[in-house]
């Protein structure tokens, strides 16, 4: 985009309302870059968001989320919903460089209209997902996507933030020995509202099912609240699909029932206006010249040795005003 | 954060000679490159379709079975129909003189042969992504 | 050399372990096997030519087939477009192998068929040819490659999911042992692995790996392991380390023989023997000064002689590029005929025995790859780490590592990195493909549906699919299903509908 941003933006926007999906890729590309570019994106993309429903599917690398999300989609598509997949890949630490492979599995969508798959690289952000997850999501509820697919990264450790971001979070594992366990370390007992113990072709997937209803079952839970079913699933025999299509949706259920759902939309929507107003002061702090000034005549201190580091936390403190 | 470019690498046809294709795929996600792997027996609709939802600037093909004639014509033919023939399509794989000429007349950025030097594609891409972003 | 026993590690030439060779005589007694391959275009094309091959002496032939008939699609399928009877002969039902052989006797000949993911139904069509000449299934012989593990790990040509692609192999084994004694069921095969990037000892390990994955399933299925193991062979790459690709060779064939003895328990010696077809490496050959390819594929030949190998298929030097030319064929063949009578190498039995450095490289060639088995049996086995992707990366990051090291030039190749033409053009013939091949084809596949009993076909299809889904052996029912004329491309789908499909991650 040149110097005539606005206008191109414009031009872009229009062909994004009337279904065109490049300019709908366009400006994904456009939220992924961030900046100025992107809030402004954003000002015209947000009020047309619907309320797409959002649904994250997470678990260890090859458990088995990408082939989920594919047979999710083709159940849903069989009822005419639009359907919308995210899916997050890392971004190399070295390089900056990503390798986006999640589509391979989604070939079978080719040809589908009501289908628009995105395959987005971490970059830097370390909860599992991209930084703009949220954005591109809003992006495709405009577009006309009814239900939203998430795939995190799966790269194991605390991948919590898709708990931030979606309605319904699934929890993949597989009857693999102390898979269930690495669940619990990295806090996936606590996110998940579903559980899959996919791979269920494989023996020991029954027994591995019950080990996870079993720590689910300790769990102190207040009456009426939610408890979180285990769903057996093959994804390479197509079974146990519309199982977890249905625990989904009675999980979406529960969450009209009592205003719930507004309650979490709202929550999500608040984390979000945290987290990026964070970021967004973090940079601001951490660029201001006064607070740069600082740093860079007493660091040497610390290097030294002469003062810690929590002290000189508390002069740069001192700088920062928040009026 | 900023522009990084966006490549898409396929490898159409029956047979499964994807060596080339990963290599490649490698070397331009160590050159910083967000590289989108569809992998093995590819369609050109359906690369033409992951192309656009993924807004590459860039679709790298590795073509061994002799049938680049039919491949990257049609590639160019359903990209131009759905308004994206912003994107540049490159190529790898065994293929004549005379034909890279056409094809490079019908449209097709580059063809790269036999042997090639990594560092040559790499550049090839960041050159051509230059020129298009400004 | 420490710790190494003559007879416990060497043994003499055609004795237990045989690191020395299988035969006590080698190519004393006979030269190893001069197999070119070749075979494009229609059944009937490739009949002509198998008549003049057979006319001329020959007794063994070879089948390669086109890309769809290798996926399990029938010529007018649309994934077949553009690809029907492009590198290798179309065969869609019995009626091509009919036309294929016409008037050839099974009983008189060999056929080697390179042939994997669908491989019981090509031989299903093999030997119902040989039905309707008269010949019974125990006078026919010959070699299908059925090494699906392979196809997993490199070459990619797959259909089914490892599982059930693993029990069709235990249903042709089974079924071989009892009523096709003469056929060779399995070439396990590391060439491809190493085409796809690897080093040669991931050639060596997950070849050998995938031999004991075989051996372990027909076990498991209740076969006398004594009536299969004499059956399978192996085929393996020629590439340009010298020394280490002998190395690789006499490894294979000890470690084979005491895994075969000792943990398999195969009590006839030829269970024991580990026999190899070579080929020559095509990845190594060059589009740059392509004459060079000569002297690189002759050493790689004699790299294998040196190895023991029972038979060789040397590239020709225009092989990367095109179909060879006629001249580039001929010199491949009298680069293995010189080494056969001109050099003299073939007089001494295993002649680089005892040498220091080739008795070390073979013993670390084997410690790497009992180093690796280690590493698959940790993973759960070779299906598991397929699953895993365990292969495919150790391949990946191989072929990358490769490419670099070439790239920046810590490895030498003459006339690519190092020693250049100025200003060479690359000069890459046109293939010159006739469309018509396909159209006929697809023509005949039509006819053929229209013509046959169309009942049966459902009949017998159904049968299929109830077999598929119960434990009972497919062979007899794919014969049967082949005999009503059913394509390979309706055969496949059932299957398919039954066993599913694989899709490979994408591993890097
Ligand atoms: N046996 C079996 N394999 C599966 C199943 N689901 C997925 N796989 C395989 O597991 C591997 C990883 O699947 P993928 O969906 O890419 O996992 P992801 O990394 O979590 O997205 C692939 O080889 C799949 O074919 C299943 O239910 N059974
Ligand atoms: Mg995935």
């Amino acid at each position: 985009m040149g110097s005539n941003g606005g206008q191109d933006l414009q031009v872009l926007i229009e062909r994004f309302e009337q279904g065109h999906a490049t300019a709908a890729a366009r400006l994904i590309t456009i939220l992924e870059n961030g900046g100025e570019p992107a809030e402004s994106v954003m000002d015209r993309i947000f009020p047309k968001a619907r309320g797409a429903y959002r649904i994250g599917f997470t678990g260890p690398p090859g458990a088995g989320k990408s082939s989920l999300v594919l047979h999710i989609s083709q159940l849903l598509r069989r009822r005419d919903v639009q359907i919308g997949v995210i899916a997050v890949d890392p971004t190399s630490p070295f390089s900056g460089g990503a390798l986006l492979g999640d589509r391979i599995r989604m070939q079978r969508l080719t040809g589908d209209p009501g289908v628009f798959v995105r395959s987005l690289a971490s970059r830097g952000s370390l909860g599992g997902i991209s930084n703009c997850t949220d954005e591109v999501a809003d992006l495709l509820d405009a577009f006309g996507k009814e239900m939203i697919l998430i795939e995190t990264v799966g790269v194991g450790q605390s991948e919590l933030e898709i708990a931030e971001t979606t309605h319904t979070v699934v929890v993949i594992l597989v009857p693999e020995s102390g898979d269930g366990i690495q669940a619990m370390k990295a806090g996936l007992m606590e996110i998940g509202d579903v559980f899959v113990m996919n791979k269920a072709d494989h023996p020991d997937s029954e027994l591995a099912a019950k080990e996870i209803e079993d720590t689910l079952r300790l769990k102190n839970v207040p009456d009426g609240a939610w408890i979180p079913p285990v769903v057996l699933t093959s994804a390479l025999e197509g079974r146990g699909i519309k199982e977890l299509a249905e625990s989904i949706e009675k999980h979406h259920r529960y969450l009209e029932e009592e205003d719930r759902l507004v309650e979490k939309r709202r929550r999500i929507l608040r984390s979000r206006v945290r987290s990026a107003f964070m970021d967004r002061m973090e940079r601001k702090i951490w660029d201001d010249p006064s607070v740069r000034e600082i740093l860079s005549e007493r660091i040497g201190d610390v290097y030294e040795g002469r003062l810690s580091p929590y002290r000189l936390v508390q002069e740069l403190e001192k700088r920062v005003k928040i009026e | 954060m900023g522009k990084k470019i966006r490549v898409l690498v396929a490898k159409p046809g029956l047979d499964g000679h994807d060596r080339g294709a990963k290599v490649v795929a490698n070397a331009l996600r160590d050159a910083g490159m967000e590289v989108v792997y569809t992998g093995l027996h590819q369609t050109p609709e359906m690369i033409a379709e992951s192309a656009i939802q993924e807004d590459v600037d860039v679709i790298g093909l590795s073509i061994l079975s002799g049938a680049h004639l039919t491949m990257f014509p049609r590639l160019v033919e359903l990209l131009a129909e759905r308004g994206a023939d912003h994107i540049k399509i490159i190529g790898g794989g065994i293929i004549p003189d005379e034909d890279i000429a056409r094809l490079e007349e019908m449209g097709v950025s580059r063809l790269f042969g036999p042997g090639t030097d990594t560092r040559d594609i790499i550049e090839f891409i960041r050159k051509s992504c230059a020129d298009s972003v400004s | 050399m420490a710790n190494l026993d003559y007879l416990e590690d060497l043994g003499f030439p055609g004795e237990f372990p045989f690191t020395r060779g299988v035969y006590p005589t080698m190519y004393r007694g006979r030269f190893w096997t001069m197999r070119q391959f070749s075979g494009f275009g229609t059944a009937r094309d490739t009949n002509k030519r198998y008549h003049f091959l057979l006319d001329h002496g020959q007794t063994g032939l070879s089948v390669a087939f086109d890309m769809p008939t290798i996926m399990g699609y029938d010529s007018d399928h649309e994934r077949s477009e553009g690809e029907v009877g492009r590198c290798g002969v179309a065969i869609d039902s019995l009626r091509d192998m009919e036309i294929h052989f016409d008037g050839i006797d099974l009983a008189k000949i060999t056929t080697s068929m390179t042939i994997n993911a669908p491989a019981s139904i090509l031989l299903a069509f093999y030997l119902c040819t040989g039905e309707g000449k008269g010949t019974g299934f125990d006078q026919m012989g010959g070699t299908i490659q059925n090494d699906i593990l392979k196809e997993y790990i490199a070459q990619k040509s797959w259909i089914f999911p490892p599982e059930p692609s693993m029990r069709i192999i235990t249903d042709i084994l089974a079924f071989c042992s009892d009523h096709v004694p003469r056929w060779n069921t399995i070439s396990i095969s590391g060439y491809h692995i190493r085409e796809a990037g690897s080093t040669a000892a991931q050639e060596l390990a997950f070849t050998l790996a995938d031999g004991f994955a075989y051996v372990e399933a027909g076990i498991a299925a209740g076969i006398d392991v004594d009536t299969f193991a004499p059956r399978l062979s192996f085929f393996f790459n020629a590439h340009l380390d010298f020394f280490e690709e002998i190395a690789k060779y006499r490894a294979a064939r000890r470690i084979w023989a005491k895994r075969m003895r000792d943990m398999y328990g195969a009590k006839d010696p030829s269970s024991w023997l580990l026999r190899f077809h070579t080929q020559t490496a095509g990845c190594s050959l060059t589009a740059q000064q392509p004459e060079n390819n000569i002297v690189r594929t002759a050493y790689q030949a004699l790299s294998a002689v040196l190895g023991g190998t029972q038979s060789l298929h040397t590239n020709s030097m225009d092989e990367t590029l095109a179909l060879p030319s006629e001249k580039a064929v001929r010199i491949a063949l009298r680069t293995q005929q010189l080494i056969a009578h001109e050099t003299g190498v073939a007089n001494t039995i295993d002649p680089l025995a005892g040498s220091y450095f080739i008795e070390a490289k073979t013993r670390e060639m084997e410690e790497k790859a009992q180093e690796y088995f280690r590493k698959i049996e940790e993973l759960g086995g070779v299906i598991k780490a397929i699953e895993k992707g365990f292969f495919q990366k150790e391949i990946g990051r191989a072929a990358y590592e490769y490419q670099k090291a070439v790239e920046e030039r810590r490895k030498v190749i003459v006339g690519v990195n190092r020693f250049k033409l100025e200003g060479e053009k690359l000069e890459i013939p046109i293939l010159k493909i006739d469309h018509q091949v396909e159209l006929d084809q697809r023509e005949a596949v039509r006819k053929l549906r229209e013509e046959r009993d169309n009942d049966k076909v459902a009949r017998e299809l159904e049968r299929l699919k109830e077999t598929a889904a119960g434990p009972d052996n497919l062979m007899p029912v794919i014969l049967d299903c082949a005999r009503c004329y059913c394509t390979e491309g309706e055969i496949i789908q059932v299957l398919k509908e039954v066993f599913g499909e694989y899709q490979e991650p994408p591993f890097f």
